[in-house]
């Protein structure tokens, strides 16, 4: 049929059965393979994830609908179940603790990246790192032994006497509290803040400086308005690296929010997070509709998550699409 | 302490440096006096004994093998050195006749642009960019005025009018130079300093900067450092050849190129290193 002239095609079958052995062998397509199949279990374990906690909600769903979300009645014995004080209050707390850490994790990082001489700046980084793998059991010893005294005896009070006036600090001080929380999140999560953002500011190349200074900028102009910006992407990927870690933190809170599931505007009233009351009662679920409503608050936490990261990539998307920093 | 900055100018001009400030024009009032600069990345010595006149609203070409100290000279008119940490430099650089080492180093560099080797805008608008050194430097006035001419005097205004709030991202490499030559130009520094501004660049584009430099005399003062001796011989006015951190020979451009005094810039014109 091929009036073309080709090579005599004997060679084609042996050398693709010698290849295949070899190509084995060789490793590029066994490497291929698996590195398929690892990245495919990323996808894989993520829907198993929000399989079995849809499966196993089932009950709680059928029951309360949509009023799961806005109901705040948490009663096992009546078996009435609705979610918003462990919403409200892994937003409150998540919030409070990136309104702390932001500013004072963005600040180390600059002072870390663009002021200090290299030796302390690796000295801190060293210890900034070690302060991000500690496990967050140590980091609730430390708010019961620290923050919530701290709370109580200095900084509740005195946030009454000045801001008692506002909804947002009334309310006897028990010490454990929203803002109590807070604080301790705050703490946990500032050194991912501190320590990404330290590499995304060192990672600005050295003429976008120059370029500042040579202009008559100051050194803090210079990186204010011109290293800061173009390492946005990054520290703004710092930011919500924290958050999600915030959202999520389970033993730290629940060691000193107090476990109250209550809505309260007070931030020094005691609450609860959806992490804490899941990680507190999910032993002790008896009946299904216990369980089974605590496995919608999981569901509903990993959708929270998921959301704020898709808000998040909005964000860094809009940015970046307006200055172009990383083309 | 207190001793006019002329005063003590003068007095320094009478210390014998070895090598005399030699102004290459004298007609021509100097803008920048380099008396007995000595320069040093900690022990090691980069510049030596360095003494150059720099004619007012010239272009004065550095040019050498790599290594010979050109750029840390060009950086240290603006004191661009500074940033790093082990430099230092010993000696007299007069602006205006002004010692920039006792000048507010913001305020000098805010006199003396700069213009690197590659496009570094910034990661804002074209027009933000160009407004940068205004903003930082409290101007009063009309942005968009003082904006729009230093784009004419960079002549980028026509290819960029249109899309002033588009990103600097967005243009070529040719305009991004030719930006950050507009937004240099934006704070009207009498001085302005080139690092090779054109390596980055290809021979049309290299040809469009060069003829915005001839055009650029009328505004300033222009020091340009140039691997390219071709660029060096077509663009400036005057040139100086250094090698290992001494300046061999400076005179005007054609008679360098022509007539070179030095067996060594004879050498190193003809190809022979570097």
């Amino acid at each position: 049929m091929a009036t073309i002239p080709i090579a005599p095609d004997s060679a084609g079958p042996a050398l693709a059965s010698r290849s295949l052995a070899r190509r084995l062998v060789s490793g590029d397509q066994v490497a291929h393979l698996f590195t398929l199949i690892f990245a495919a279990s990323v996808i894989l374990i993520t829907s198993l994830l929000f399989y079995e906690l849809w499966i196993n909600s089932a009950l709680s769903r059928a029951k309360f609908g949509w009023a799961f979300f806005y109901t705040q009645n948490w009663d096992p014995i009546f078996e009435q179940f609705g979610a918003r004080p462990f919403i409200y209050g892994t937003l409150v707390t998540s919030a409070l603790a990136l309104l702390i850490a932001v500013p004072f994790g963005l600040g180390a990082a600059i002072f870390l990246a663009e002021l200090a001489p290299a030796k302390i700046s690796d000295a801190l980084t060293f210890v900034i790192e070690l302060l991000a793998a500690v496990p967050s059991v140590i980091y609730g010893l430390l708010g019961i032994f620290l923050v919530v005294p701290f709370v109580r005896e200095i900084l509740g009070p005195a946030l009454k006497k000045t801001f008692g006036f506002t909804p947002l600090f009334t309310g006897p001080v028990y010490g454990v509290s929203y803002l109590t929380a807070g604080l301790v999140l705050a703490i946990m999560v500032a050194p991912y803040i501190i320590s990404v953002s330290r590499e995304v500011l060192m990672a600005v190349p050295n003429d976008q400086r120059e370029a500042a200074l040579s202009l008559g900028s100051t050194r803090w102009e210079a990186t204010w308005k011109v290293v800061v910006p173009y390492a946005r992407t990054g520290i703004l990927g710092s930011i919500f690296l924290a958050l999600a870690r915030a959202l999520g933190e389970t033993m730290a809170v629940t060691m000193v929010i107090g476990n109250v599931p209550k809505v309260d505007l007070s931030l020094l009233a005691p609450g609860y997070t959806i992490a804490a009351v899941i990680a507190n009662e999910f032993s002790e679920a008896a009946g299904n509709l216990y369980f089974s409503a605590l496995v919608e608050l999981g569901l509903v936490l990993f959708l929270l998550t998921f959301i704020l990261n898709g808000l998040a990539r909005l964000l860094i998307y809009a940015t970046t699409q307006r200055g172009a920093a990383n083309p | 302490m207190e001793i006019p900055a002329n005063a003590a100018a003068t007095a320094r001009v009478k210390i014998d440096m070895g090598i005399p400030a030699q102004n290459p024009e004298p007609q021509t009032p100097a803008r920048i006096q380099i008396e007995g600069l000595n320069f040093f990345y900690g022990k090691m010595q980069a510049l030596h004994n360095i003494s150059l006149v720099i004619p007012a609203n010239r272009i004065t070409a550095l040019i050498g093998p790599s290594g010979c100290g050109k750029s840390t000279l060009i950086r240290t008119i603006n004191r661009m050195h500074e940033t790093v940490r082990i430099a230092r430099a010993e000696g007299t650089i007069l602006l205006d006749n002004e010692d920039i080492f006792r000048l507010d180093v913001v305020r000098l560099r805010r006199r003396v642009g700069m213009v690197f080797q590659r496009p570094n805008p910034f990661p804002k608008s074209i027009f933000e960019n160009v407004a940068f050194g205004l903003r930082v430097n409290g101007f009063k006035g009309s942005l968009s005025e003082a904006v729009e001419r230093s784009l004419r005097r960079a002549a980028l205004w026509d290819e960029v009018k249109d899309k002033l709030h588009k990103s600097a991202y967005e243009l070529s490499g040719g305009q991004q130079q030719r930006l950050c030559i507009a937004r240099a130009l934006a704070v009207d520094p009498e001085v302005l300093l080139l690092d090779e501004p054109c390596s980055a660049l290809d021979p049309v584009t290299t040809a469009k900067i060069e003829e915005l430099l001839f055009n650029l005399k009328e505004y300033c003062t222009m020091v340009i450092v140039t691997h390219n001796m071709q660029q060096a011989a077509r663009s400036s006015d005057f040139t100086a050849f250094m090698l290992d951190g001494r300046v061999v020979e400076y005179q005007p451009t054609a008679r360098l190129f022509t007539n070179p005094s030095d067996p060594r810039t004879e050498a190193y014109l003809t190809g022979r290193f570097g």
